[in-house]
């Protein structure tokens, strides 16, 4: 018998038993690989609070151990998380930042020592373009630029601010050239997460 | 027919010369420009590309006999679209710096042009033995070329193969700069070209 794989009603049968079995075999593929993702996840968040640390070379298992040395603990103010370190003796204050950059969301984390400035940052992003807004994420060198920073104000407004054009080199950092969306998106979410953590420190 | 007769032979070399998919007809340029900044994504990208032609090849030439005509573009994209989706979730598993910096362009494996040619060329009217050798040859072809920019691109761009170090300290003293210009994708174009005109130059005969 030669069937018509023309006929209507072969087309619907056809389609909707291969999408079925797509979608069952899609389903036991998320399913079975989902615990080893979620523990590269939960590792890459570890090693960006890291790098916002200052501690950039380390991978695997010896991430999770310096992690471990270095993060005492783990708070949470209206769902922004904190990260409470000590390194050499010193307590920093490692908080989360989550905005809008250009094309879509950006993240980061701000290390903040004792006195309120700056001890190391590291930003992340979803899809800001390659070689101009990335380069939040991939130069160090501009990272690298917050560090000593002034935070706060005497009235604990936040002043740390990213700027096209640096007039006050205590608390303001140059933005990346040709990414000037994607930097205001960097000053926007400072500003809009930082606020919170001065409050939280006070309590 | 035998395993490697001279017409599967064929069919395997071709795409590697020849029909090269990306020199001879220049397809799946836009993510060959993406992912080669550096070499290891490059390879990751070839590799998905070549597995994933090679099973979508397989599996359409299999079941190509009962795929309705008026749809057959619908059933290939749900194939390919399905095999993009496993591989990008084993990446994610298993390799995740490289998912990561390849991002989006492993979801976009599914409109890469290679994949969808082969299968309405190649794998819709012949057997499934001669459709994984050409999914294969395609795939390598393509992840070649990927090779080559990727390798120079991070040579000269970062002074580096795989993450190492290749350009000795003592170059830099010198004052040898890292060309910044090969990290940007205008530069993976122009490379590409540079690679056509080789292989047209030296490699290509026409038959």
């Amino acid at each position: 018998m030669k069937l018509n794989t023309n006929s209507n009603a072969y087309i619907i049968i056809y389609s909707a038993i291969l999408v079925v079995i797509v979608a069952f075999l899609l389903a036991f593929v998320y399913q079975a690989l989902k615990p080893m993702q979620d523990a590269n996840v939960a590792l890459d968040v570890k090693k960006q609070i890291l790098y916002s640390l200052n501690i950039r070379d380390l991978d695997g298992s010896a991430a999770e151990a310096k992690y471990a040395e270095v993060v005492k603990a783990e708070k949470e103010i209206d769902g922004q998380k904190v990260y409470e370190c000590q390194i050499d003796g010193k307590d920093i204050l490692v908080a989360s930042l989550k905005g809008m950059g250009l094309w879509g969301g950006i993240s980061g984390y701000i290390a903040i020592n004792g006195d309120d400035t700056v001890y190391g940052a590291y930003f992340n992003h979803e899809s800001e373009t390659a070689g101009l807004g990335a380069e939040i994420k991939d130069s160090q060198a501009w990272q690298e630029k917050f560090i000593g920073k002034k935070i706060y104000d005497a009235d604990g407004n936040v002043v740390l601010s990213v700027v096209k054009k640096v007039e006050s080199p205590d608390t303001q950092v140059d933005c990346v050239t040709g990414a000037t969306l994607t930097s205001n998106g960097v000053d926007a979410m400072i500003k809009d997460c930082l606020k919170n953590v001065k409050k939280s420190k006070e309590e | 027919m035998a395993l490697f007769s001279k017409q599967n032979k064929e069919v395997f070399t071709n795409p590697l010369n020849l029909d090269h998919p990306i020199l001879g007809q220049v397809l799946g340029i836009c993510s060959a420009l993406a992912v080669t900044s550096q070499l290891k994504p490059a390879i990751v990208m070839g590799l998905a590309v070549t597995v994933i032609t090679a099973f979508a090849n397989v599996i359409i030439s299999i079941i190509r006999n009962t795929i309705p005509n008026r749809i057959r573009i619908v059933v290939q994209l749900v194939v390919v679209a399905a095999l993009v989706t496993i591989v990008s979730q084993i990446l994610k598993a298993f390799a995740y710096d490289v998912s990561v910096q390849l991002s989006v362009y492993v979801g976009l494996i599914i409109t890469n042009c290679i994949l969808m040619g082969r299968l309405e060329a190649f794998a819709m009217q012949n057997k499934p033995w001669p459709s994984f050798l050409d999914g294969v040859g395609n795939g390598l072809g393509y992840a070649m070329v990927l090779v080559i920019v990727g390798a120079v691109r991070e040579l000269l761009g970062r002074g580096s193969l795989l993450g190492f170090q290749i350009i000795p300290d003592a170059c830099y003293d010198f004052g040898y700069v890292n060309n910044g210009m090969m990290t940007m994708p205008a530069m993976a174009l122009i490379l590409v070209g540079c690679v056509i005109w080789v292989h047209r130059a030296y490699f290509y005969k026409e038959k």
